[in-house]
């Protein structure tokens, strides 16, 4: 990779630049409120690199979750990667030990740059893909250690901030709810997640172990509904 | 919390992140065939029964014993997605929603 590859990926990556680095400092800055220092946003942010799974990170971490619970949760909140890689799979194809790095970087935001994007004339394409991945990851990484480091130097009262990850998960409720006309399972998402939380409680939220299996089986259910007129197709919404 | 203690949820989140990016490629690449129909349906429709999920998750504390329980969570949540509907802009509608239920928990309820 040269300058002029990254010279030429950087216009496309403008869009994530300016979502990273405002996510990223909300990030940054409720770590910072949590009482965990700058550097632990920095390095959350270069070796875990997920928006939402992070926010929940702070709320992880902040409750000092058990490891058990702190894997599972990070695991359903990831479970959309799955949709992304399947989509992958050609593009990283023959990319040697960058391709380790391109399946580690692939968020939201990446995929969907590098399932529109075409490659400008001259640019060598797998190099182009690399550049791009890792111009997101440093913006999300700077991101982070801007917010983490304002939430450290300025003394305001964070009472609340926390609620930056229910604001992001409804933003993406939202933005999931318009792109797509079927809402039956976000029904059973909420409808289900809601009895177990009635009839278990919200301690350590271990309520949400019943509840994916709920949503799971009812999905399945659902099934023949779901998928009678168009079928399944890969991709997804991009948050 | 001590320093290993953290480090340890940060390498739990870290490797869980990661696998779940690299389960695909691990269980579809080089030639391992189409993936099941089965796990395309539940890869288009799980994510957001999943985000329903988790803003359930979120509003877990919420209590009735008064206002101060639920309103401002309510309301700052209707102003989340007021917001995204009418302007489209995530940083607006996340900070907005947070400045205004910061307020809402530090100065009115």
């Amino acid at each position: 990779m040269n300058q002029k590859t990254l010279a030429a990926a950087f216009p496309h990556t403008l869009p994530v630049l300016m979502g990273y680095l405002s996510i990223g400092v909300v990030f940054g800055w409720m770590l910072s409120a949590a009482g965990f220092a700058p550097g632990w946003a920095a390095l959350m942010s270069t070796a875990i690199y997920a928006g939402s799974g992070q926010y929940l990170g702070v709320e992880l971490l902040a409750r000092a979750a058990p490891l058990a619970d702190a894997a599972f949760l990070t695991l359903i909140i990831n479970f959309r990667h799955l949709v992304y890689g399947l989509s992958m799979l050609e593009k990283f194809r023959g990319m040697g030990w960058r391709k380790l790095y391109m399946i580690f970087s692939l968020t939201d935001e990446t995929y969907a740059l590098l399932a529109g994007v075409s490659v400008p004339a001259g640019v060598e394409e797998k190099d182009f893909y690399f550049a791009i991945a890792l111009l997101d990851h440093l913006y999300w990484i700077a991101g982070s250690v801007i917010g983490a480091a304002a939430g450290a130097l300025v003394t305001i009262n964070t009472q609340g901030i926390d609620f930056a990850m229910t604001a992001l998960f409804l933003v993406i409720a939202v933005e999931q709810w318009q792109s797509s006309s079927r809402h039956a399972p976000v029904y059973l998402g909420a409808a289900g997640t809601l009895a177990c939380l009635l009839l278990f409680g919200p301690d350590n939220g271990r309520f949400l172990i019943p509840a994916l299996g709920i949503l799971a089986a009812g999905l399945l259910l659902l099934r023949p509904q779901l998928e009678r007129p168009c079928g399944a197709r890969k991709g997804g919404a991009a948050l | 919390m001590t320093t290993p203690q953290i480090a340890a949820l940060v390498a739990v989140m870290a490797v869980v992140t990661f696998l779940t990016r690299a389960l695909p490629f691990l269980l579809f690449g080089r030639g391992g065939g189409e993936p099941p129909r089965v796990v395309l349906y539940l890869g288009r429709f799980l994510p957001p029964a999943v985000i329903a999920m988790l803003i359930v998750y979120c509003y877990r504390g919420t209590s009735f014993a008064g206002p101060a329980g639920w309103a401002p969570g309510l309301i700052a949540g209707l102003a989340v997605v007021g917001l995204h509907l009418w302007k489209k802009n995530n940083m607006l509608s996340i900070v907005g929603g947070t400045i205004l239920y910061m307020v809402l928990v530090q100065a009115v309820f």
